[in-house]
This record gives C-alpha cells, sequence and structure tokens, in this order.
C-alpha cells in the first residue's frame, strides 16, 4: 500500500483529486467521483445555487468520505477571490479554498501576483489555501511563505490534455517544497497523472481528461490506478535509467 | 489602432473576392492548423468549405466538449421596454411603426423577475429599444438594483452608451452587455437605420471598446443575419472579436446569430440564410475560436436547435418572451420578433439532458461583479 498524504488538518489515502466541470449529466459525475475512490472533490462556487435548498449539483456531490474543496474560479483578482472563499465557507461550511484567479479567460492562466496577495489574506483569516499556479519555483517557495497549506501548479494550460509539458519545473518544485504539491491542469491520460505520481508529486487533479471522455466512469477507474501505481513506483524507488555500460573499462590504466 | 482604421485594412469587395477564391485546399489546410487566424475563418465561411461540414461539425464538437463540456447554459431575457426613437427597417419597435409603446413599471419589472425566478431562470438578459431620456441609464441601474437580490447574472442588450455608463453598469454587477453591429457594411447599414441615433454607424462600431475599457466581464456581438452577405458581415465580425480580443483581454466574447425573422410591419430579410449555413457559421466561430461563447435564441425552431446543441454552442436562450410585461404583465403587448421555439423551460431542459448534456442554470457568483480592478 502507499503511504497516505496529509494537507493541514486531513489525511487522504487517495492521491488523486477531481474536478465536476464539464460533466455531461450530474449522475455520471457522481458515479465517476466514486468510481474514482478520490476523497477530495473541488466545485466552482458559481456553479452552486445556495439559495436553492435542492441545488443539483451540490445533492449529486454528497458523496460518503468526499470532501468538498470549494474553488474560486470566476475571480479576476485577490478582493474578489477572498469574498468568494467567505461566501463558500459561510455556505458548505469549510475553510478550505482553491485559490484560482485567472483574470484571462481564454486560457486560464493564473495570476501569479494577485494570487500570492490572496493567499497572504486567506491565510490570516484561517483558510486553508491551495492555490492554482504557474509552475514557477520561486512562486511556489513564496507561496508556501504567505501561509498556503498546499500548491497547485498545472502541468499545461487547463483543459488541454497535454500532458506534463512543465515537467522540469514541477521537477524543481517538487524538490524544495515544504508543503504538498498537487499538480492541477493539463493531465490528459492516466500515463500523464502516474508520470506526475513517479516524479514525486503528492497528489494529481484531474478535470478533463475524466469529463470529456467516452467513458468517463470507466475512466475514473483507469486514472485510480495510475495514481496508484505511479505513487508505489516512487515510494519503491525506480531504479536508475542507464545506457549500456561501456565496452572496455574507461579507468583501466588506473594502477594504485 | 481603432476599430475604425482596424477594419478599413479589409474593403468589402475585397472580401468578397477572397471568399470566392477559396479552393478545397484551402479548406483542407484550414482544418489541419492548430491556431487559425481570422483568415481561415473566411475560409471556414466561404462556399469551397460547404462539402466539408460533417468534418466541422466533428470539429467543432470535440473542440467544444474539451474547452467548455458537455454543458449548456440557460438564461431568458427579461424585455424591459419598447419605445423606441430609432427607424431600423427590419424591426418591430422601430419608431415608425404604430404600436401601442411600454415600458415596465418598479413592480412589473418584479412581476415579470418573479415569473423569470419561478422557472428557474438566474441568468437574465435585459433588452430594451433606443429611448434615452425615459429609458437611459438611470432607468437600467434602477432595474438592476431591484433585480439583483433574484438573479445571480444579468446582462443586458440596450443602445450603445457611454464608457462611464458602462462603468456605472460594471459597479451595479451587470455581467455582461450585448451589442450588435447589425451589419458591417457602411452604406446598406445607413439605409437600414434612416432616422434616430442607431444611424451613426461608427458610434455604435465603438461601442464595444467602451464595454471593454469598462472592464465588463462579457461582450456580445453579432450581426443580423439577413440584411447582406452573411459570409462577408461575419468575418468582419470575427475581426473585430479578434481585435477586442487582444485589446481587451480580461473579457470574454460571445456571438449571437440573429437570423432575421419577420415582424409586424417591417420588411423581410434581403438575403435569406440556410439552416446549412448557419451551421457553417457556428462551426467556422468555433473552430477558429475554441474559447468564444456561442448563443442560440429561440429566434430558431426547435429541431434546429435541438440538433446544433451538440455542434459548438455554449448558450441558449429558453422560453422567450420578445415583449415588454411578455412573462405576466402583458402578454399582448407586440413582440420584437416572432420565436420559434415556444418550449417551456423545462422541457428544453428535459432536451438538453436527453442529449447527454448537462443544462446549467447558474454559473456566476455576485461577489465577482464588486466593480474592482
Amino acid at each position: 500500500m502507499t503511504s497516505t498524504l496529509q494537507i493541514a488538518n486531513k489525511t487522504f489515502r487517495s492521491r488523486l483529486f477531481l474536478g465536476t466541470g464539464k460533466f455531461g449529466n450530474l449522475d455520471g459525475m457522481n458515479k465517476a467521483i466514486t468510481r474514482s475512490q478520490t476523497q477530495l472533490v473541488t466545485m466552482a462556487l458559481k456553479r452552486v445555487d445556495f439559495q436553492n435548498q435542492n441545488d443539483e449539483l451540490l445533492s449529486f456531490l454528497q458523496i460518503p468520505e468526499v470532501d468538498l474543496l470549494p474553488n474560486t474560479s470566476g475571480a479576476r483578482n485577490a478582493s474578489e477571490a477572498v469574498l468568494a472563499a467567505q461566501l463558500a465557507r459561510e455556505a458548505i461550511q469549510t475553510n478550505w479554498i482553491k485559490l484560482e484567479i485567472h483574470p484571462d479567460p481564454r486560457y486560464l492562466m493564473p495570476d501569479p501576483i494577485e494570487t500570492l496577495q490572496a493567499t497572504q489574506q486567506l491565510a490570516a483569516m484561517g483558510f486553508i489555501v491551495l492555490p492554482y499556479i504557474h509552475a514557477d519555483p520561486v512562486l511556489c517557495k513564496r507561496l508556501e511563505e504567505a501561509g498556503s497549506s498546499a500548491v497547485m501548479p498545472l502541468g499545461a494550460p487547463i483543459g488541454s490534455n497535454k500532458g506534463l509539458r512543465t515537467r522540469d519545473f514541477l521537477e524543481i518544485i517538487i524538490e524544495q517544497s515544504q508543503v504538498p504539491v498537487i499538480v492541477d491542469a493539463g493531465i490528459g491520460a492516466p500515463s500523464d497523472a502516474a508520470l506526475a505520481m513517479e516524479l514525486g508529486a503528492d497528489a494529481v487533479l484531474v478535470n478533463t481528461a475524466i469529463a470529456a471522455a467516452s467513458d468517463p466512469i470507466e475512466m475514473a477507474e483507469a486514472f485510480r490506478l495510475a495514481v496508484i501505481s505511479g505513487r508505489l513506483a516512487y515510494e519503491s524507488g525506480l531504479a536508475p535509467k542507464s545506457s549500456a555500460a561501456s565496452s572496455s573499462p574507461l579507468t583501466e590504466f588506473l594502477i594504485d | 489602432m481603432n476599430i475604425k482604421n482596424h477594419l478599413t485594412r479589409y474593403s468589402w469587395q475585397q472580401v468578397t473576392d477572397w471568399i470566392e477564391a477559396h479552393t478545397a485546399r484551402d479548406v483542407e489546410q484550414a482544418l489541419r492548423k492548430k491556431k487559425r487566424s481570422v483568415r481561415d475563418f473566411l475560409t471556414l465561411v466561404s462556399p469551397a468549405a460547404e462539402p466539408y461540414l460533417e468534418q466541422m461539425a466533428q470539429l467543432s464538437q470535440q473542440i467544444t466538449q474539451q474547452r467548455f463540456g458537455r454543458t449548456i447554459q440557460l438564461f431568458a431575457p427579461l424585455y424591459v421596454s419598447n419605445e423606441c426613437q430609432n427607424i431600423c427597417t427590419y424591426c418591430g419597435f422601430s419608431m415608425d411603426n404604430r404600436i401601442k409603446r411600454k415600458t415596465l413599471s418598479k413592480s412589473e419589472l418584479l412581476l415579470e423577475a418573479m415569473a423569470l425566478k419561478a422557472m428557474g431562470v438566474n441568468h437574465v438578459l435585459l433588452v430594451a429599444g433606443e429611448a434615452n431620456k425615459t429609458v437611459g441609464i438611470d432607468y437600467f441601474l434602477t432595474a438592476i438594483d431591484l433585480l439583483r437580490p433574484y438573479f445571480v447574472n444579468i446582462s443586458i442588450e440596450v443602445q450603445p452608451l457611454s464608457t462611464n455608463e458602462y462603468k456605472q453598469l460594471y459597479q451595479a454587477g451587470v455581467y455582461s452587455v450585448l451589442v450588435y453591429q447589425e451589419t458591417y457594411h457602411r452604406e446598406v447599414y445607413r439605409r437600414y437605420h434612416p432616422k434616430g441615433k442607431k444611424s451613426n454607424f461608427d458610434f455604435r462600431l465603438e461601442t464595444p471598446d467602451r464595454i471593454g475599457e469598462a472592464h465588463i466581464h462579457k461582450i456580445g456581438l453579432g450581426v443580423l443575419l439577413g440584411l447582406e452577405d452573411w459570409r462577408v458581415d461575419s468575418f468582419y465580425n470575427a475581426v473585430h472579436i479578434d481585435y477586442l480580443q487582444r485589446k481587451y483581454w480580461r473579457s470574454r466574447y460571445s456571438v449571437s446569430f440573429p437570423r432575421l425573422r419577420p415582424a409586424e410591419g417591417t420588411e423581410g430579410p434581403n438575403f435569406v440564410m440556410k439552416d446549412r449555413h448557419l451551421l457553417q457559421l457556428i462551426c467556422a466561430y468555433r473552430i477558429w475560436n475554441p474559447d468564444l461563447e456561442i448563443s442560440l435564441s429561440t429566434r430558431e425552431h426547435e429541431v434546429f436547435r435541438d440538433h446544433v446543441i451538440p455542434l459548438g454552442i455554449t448558450s441558449m436562450s429558453a422560453a422567450s418572451k420578445t415583449n415588454p410585461g411578455g412573462y405576466v404583465v402583458d402578454p399582448q403587448s407586440l413582440e420584437q420578433f416572432e420565436i420559434s421555439d415556444e418550449r417551456s423551460m423545462d422541457s428544453i431542459r428535459t432536451q438538453i439532458r436527453n442529449l447527454g448534456y448537462d443544462p446549467v442554470m447558474k454559473d456566476w457568483e455576485s461577489c465577482f461583479a464588486q466593480g474592482h480592478i
């Protein structure tokens, strides 16, 4: 068995987190979540109708042992994100927040400056902050100092399914981080998730690759297996890669 | 660079010639590319692309599902007034059309709001003619204050306003503003809009810039399909969106396809656009611009609407009344145009679900409209 993951005060057996956007039907989303055995799903605050007692999205997300991680998608700056986090805390009784600030609606590129400011403010207000950001090693250290409980660097543009295009930077982030590193965005296939885990990421967050699959429920299972497999490989210590040994020893000339 | 200069790079005749010159090879090349330019958009709306419609629909579906998922955002219009000081020869609200004029009072606004709320509407679009004295910025601000507690997302489609007025709307919590150029053909525009403030082509053309300067979250553009050659007009619309997207990068953009329909006291369309061509246009927009929101109204008949849901569109109006007070206050007042899809909100939601899509009723939160930036 792989080791558990600790973020702030919570322990997770599953290192696979799921997003809840883009699903064609909420029942299918519910089944995909269950099948993935994830224990943490993120959902956009803006999608939930808190005035409606029977909000559909929320009702399909009431799954035993699955915690909700509200996100601030829609915020273009720190102050909007802080307001959204407060609203989420009040409405669904959690101080966990996935901080997303993307002033650019096309590629949903996170704004590092606003994200850092919001992290400082939210951490000071007692939030467990998980910021979505570029794979920028220095920014990750700054966020850590600002009080974030994990960092969520992107592997590739969100929704692009392009895999770990930022691999070199992710490796530096993983090497340096004192908080869990969750690779978010860009993971398009189970092999990408497995690779992230083999590199030592603490968890991955997957949405489009599952939601837009022909069979989201089976794809959730594929990701579950890939994440376990990648983590197990990491914990087991991957054998070093080497090319064939040189045919004649290079150091034979040494006599003493 | 302003939009007027930007558009002068393309003469109407030049664009028409380009359209005609396209070959199958051009279309195949445009379809193969990873990133596409406005010239590729033009290729995809050209007659040369017509034999490729099935391929375009497949690609459009795939791009849309990846970017937006299998979701359709639903909204409803709330017509607040049919008073108008413009003459637009195609519009039921045109000043010279002798109809009973009506502007909703505060209590009437609330009654209409309640009716929409009861249908589950959270995203509402306020629509008005152009009557600056009675239905100007003050009226809109009052209406928005009144409606804000009931709707999480308020958009408006009214006369062009000033940058300052748009800033006021932004601060009042307006999410998006829609202004259609109707046609980018300057002379033709003059013929269709002989009188009123709307006859000023350039003021209307520069409106999306003013909306962008005010940081409005979403800017909606479109041409009235039926006034001129849809291919050329849509190309200009795409060039306009491309220009805006580079300049006002914080805003998102949507495009709509008002296809001219018969309205009382008006002439019919001069150019009739076939369903096949409207689909080609929708797919061309999507393939050119994966992030563009594409909206389809109840002007279109239900068979067409149901079939294009999975082919590139992202939002739809439903259960629309296009007359002020149309939901409860004054159902008999004159409509701006006849709608074709008369199904209820519930039956449209069911239909969307049957197609394997999630009908989204809420996708916004008022805390994101605080007037910062």
